[in-house]
């Protein structure tokens, strides 16, 4: 019956496979198609120019400025969520004390996992209008109409927050931690519920306390999970681009104010819709993927460690 | 308890999802410039190939006819009122009506397919740019509309009866791509019982302006709001600043992206004049910062004076505008040894209509058009979207105008002749981009006038 096994497992993989190159790989080769012409995006005409649009991309000021935005997105969106999500999940699962001893998480534990795990039910349009209100210029914005209420602020000289070019970018960030924190928390609680009590109870038998117990017994157990965050945060940290192009100002997907919060998504967009420049724009989108692709690949090796078992 | 299966599985897992997010992530840019590999058919029939004077572009009345208008300020009933208009004249045509206001993503994979609309009102912020169309050789030369029968008067021609400016509006390099149907004329508007109230007169001069921005700003309301997270807005106060003092000769130089224009003194004139809202900090509190909605409703409610607009502003407002607001409009005042006078303002036509050229029925779009610009046509707009339209005398006396829509018209009879627009923001979108940006930090006095100039100039080598 042997020599039926291979026909029957054709079978099941020739379609995905096939719809994988069709939806995923053809589009990519066509990017790079793309990137070579001077195609407009607004009819199929379109003209070879070699390497062109790749020589301009990095005589393009704005191009280099919003690659240095999604490399400080890069370095400060995993950082601190994953540090959030990995304190928060540790007080709710292990943090825990008092009473009669053994592990737990802190009281009312399944209560804040709930109430962090919140925003990831928000779509992002919803997010985008939730907080253009929280950020809004006027006393009218929740920050403002509270520093102005506390007397912390001149109602004259309302905080820009998204429309100054110091916070604007900082502001989203602040907006994707929000919204990130608690599917960290949640995944990272599901990695801690699967490390065995009993690892836990030998070293408060021993007399650890939580920090010990978070450096030497969590963090070890949970860093295949660690890893796989911040794969997923650094892809997200080079996207971004629903949040900045709805809440900051600026013609055209926004990236403003005068280009401060512009991200490489928020430019491409730009180019490819608005000022008809295609190619230019795929020619982006091909390096958007090798630097996501590189980045992915980096931070796979560099944190790879000694399998642990338990 | 962890046994080595169960690790193994959950590790495979892991693992196959980080590779799931890397393809998903890098996609989602990548999937944005997949196009689709569709060719076009040659089965567009030539306009005016079969052409008569009563059916001038040659429609065969029963091809369907494909119309796509922007739902934006002025709504989309008043195109269904020239869908019936054209269905009388061919009844046998199945008309698809498409109301949007994402123009962009709705239509650029049509024209990359081959297969666009045959009318397309290109409005809005997600608008296809007119001049990225026209170089991808995507438009249909309206010339042919221009030199067909007006309707109404077959003794006349359609280029006979538009409003002076239209053509050039919708031109590009001599040919006439987009029919600007709506007449929109813009300039500062205000709250006449507001100012009646506390015996304010709208000032002439910008001097009084500012002066008179003093004393509203003493009364406890804030002078001068604006849009601030759209600096196009802003631009129409300096860029009329600048049309008055410098004449519409300078206004051909800029939107013709002359670099030396900007060296003209009436430039830093104009800039440094609206400056002085700024230096006076008769900005209302977080105005830089708010969305165009924003602005206008905290101006509706009487926190603010000033604001500057297009004549859409009124039925964009309609909802939270109070019944007693009497809205009312101000030329930009003028500036000592300005050329054209105190009454100028820009006015032109705006809402470009276009005919693709790959247009299935592109001799029933241009027909389309050509009903639009009828007087039965242009009161049906005029009552659906409380705005004028393009046609000369394009009202009869029994449509009744809201207040602003009024005072704009008295503005635009009383300005005659000294009407004055700019095609950049039309054409010159790269360029139109920078000046905002460089106003932008203007309001938040970042740069100075004179810096502003210098940026401005630098923008016009900023070409699509």
């Amino acid at each position: 019956m042997r020599h039926k096994k291979y026909p029957f497992i054709v079978g099941f993989l020739i379609v995905p496979v096939a719809l994988y190159v069709l939806l995923v790989i053809w589009p990519y080769v066509q990017t790079f198609g793309y990137s070579l012409t001077d195609w407009s995006g607004a009819s199929q005409q379109m003209n070879f120019i070699g390497l062109r649009n790749y020589t301009s991309l990095f005589g393009d000021s704005v191009f280099v400025t919003a690659l240095e935005h999604n490399l400080l997105l890069l370095i400060v969106l995993p950082l601190a969520t994953i540090l959030l999500a990995l304190f928060f999940a540790f007080m709710l699962n292990v943090g825990g004390r008092g009473g009669t001893g053994g592990v737990k998480g802190v009281r009312g534990a399944g209560f804040y996992k709930v109430v962090f795990f919140f925003p990831q039910v928000l779509s992002v349009a919803i997010l985008s209008v939730l907080f253009q209100g929280v950020y809004r210029t006027d006393q009218g914005g929740l920050l403002n109409g509270v520093l102005v209420k506390l007397g912390l602020e001149d109602p004259n000289k309302p905080l820009q927050w998204l429309a100054d070019p110091n916070w604007g970018l900082w502001c989203v960030i602040g907006v994707l931690i929000w919204s990130g924190v608690g599917f960290y928390l949640v995944l990272f609680s599901a990695a801690m519920q699967a490390v065995p009590k009993d690892i836990y109870e030998a070293a408060l038998l021993d007399g650890a306390g939580r920090g010990q117990t978070f450096f030497k017994i969590t963090l070890p157990l949970l860093w295949e999970t660690i890893q796989t965050a911040w794969v997923y945060l650094a892809i997200a940290a080079m996207d971004c681009f629903a949040l900045v192009s709805t809440m900051t100002p600026g013609s055209y997907y926004g990236g403003g104010p005068d280009h401060h919060s512009e991200i490489l998504a928020t430019l491409l967009m730009r180019n490819f819709i608005t000022y008809g420049k295609a190619g230019y724009a795929c020619a982006m989108g091909v390096v958007i993927f090798f630097i996501t692709l590189i980045l992915s690949v980096i931070s796979l090796r560099v944190t790879r460690r000694e399998q642990i078992e338990f | 308890m962890g046994s080595a299966t169960e690790f193994n599985r959950r590790d495979v897992f892991k693992r196959a999802a980080a590779v799931t997010v890397l393809a998903a992530g890098g996609s989602s840019f990548l999937a944005a410039c997949a196009a689709g590999g569709g060719s076009s058919d040659g089965k567009t029939s030539a306009p005016g190939s079969t052409g008569n004077a009563a059916n001038p572009f040659g429609v065969k009345p029963n091809d369907p006819l494909d119309v796509v208008i922007f739902n934006g300020g002025y709504g989309d009933g008043y195109a269904k009122a020239f869908e019936a208009m054209y269905k009388q004249k061919y009844s046998g045509a199945n008309i698809s009506h498409l109301a949007t206001q994402d123009i962009s993503p709705k239509l650029q994979p049509r024209f990359n397919a081959g297969n666009p609309p045959d009318v397309i009102d290109d409005s809005g912020a997600q608008q296809l740019k007119i001049d990225v169309l026209e170089k991808a050789g995507q438009l249909t030369d309206l010339s042919v509309l221009l030199d067909a029968p007006y309707l109404d008067d077959p003794t006349k021609k359609i280029r006979d009866v538009l409003l002076p400016g239209t053509i050039e509006q919708g031109t590009i390099d001599g040919k006439m791509y987009s029919l600007n149907y709506v007449y929109t004329v813009y300039g500062l508007w205000y709250s006449n019982k507001l100012f009646t109230d506390k015996g304010w007169a709208p000032p002439k001069t910008w001097d009084d302006f500012i002066a008179l921005c003093a004393t509203i700003k003493s009364s406890g309301i804030a002078p001068f709001a604006h849009q601030g997270k759209y600096p196009y807005y802003a631009n129409y106060v300096i860029l009329d600043l600048i049309a008055k003092q410098g004449g519409t000769d300078l206004v051909t130089r800029i939107d013709a992206l002359d670099p030396t224009a900007f060296d003209d003194p009436a430039v830093l004139a104009g800039v440094s004049a609206f400056f002085k809202i700024m230096q006076g900090d008769y900005l209302l509190p977080g105005t830089n910062g708010m969305t165009h909605t924003e602005s206008q409703t905290a101006w509706c409610q009487g926190k603010a004076a000033f604001i500057p607009s297009g004549s859409w502003l009124e039925n964009e407002m309609i909802k939270v505008t109070p019944a007693d607001f009497d809205m009312a409009f101000l030329p930009i005042p003028s500036l000592a040894g300005d050329k054209l006078p105190q009454t100028a303002v820009r006015a032109g036509a705006g809402e470009p209509f276009v005919v693709p050229t790959k247009a299935k029925n592109q001799a029933g779009g241009l027909e389309f058009l050509r009903i639009m610009l009828t007087k039965e046509g242009s009161g049906k707009f005029a009552a659906a979207a409380n705005s004028l339209s393009v046609l000369k005398d394009g009202i009869g006396p029994d449509v009744v105008l809201k207040p602003g829509t009024k005072s704009s018209s008295v503005a635009v009879t009383a300005a005659g002749s000294n009407t004055f627009n700019y095609s950049y923001p039309d054409l010159q979108t790269a360029f139109d981009t920078e000046l905002q940006n460089a106003t932008n930090e203007l309001v938040n006095s970042r740069i100075t006038p004179q810096e502003w100039v210098a940026r401005a100039k630098a923008a016009t080598s900023k070409k699509v």
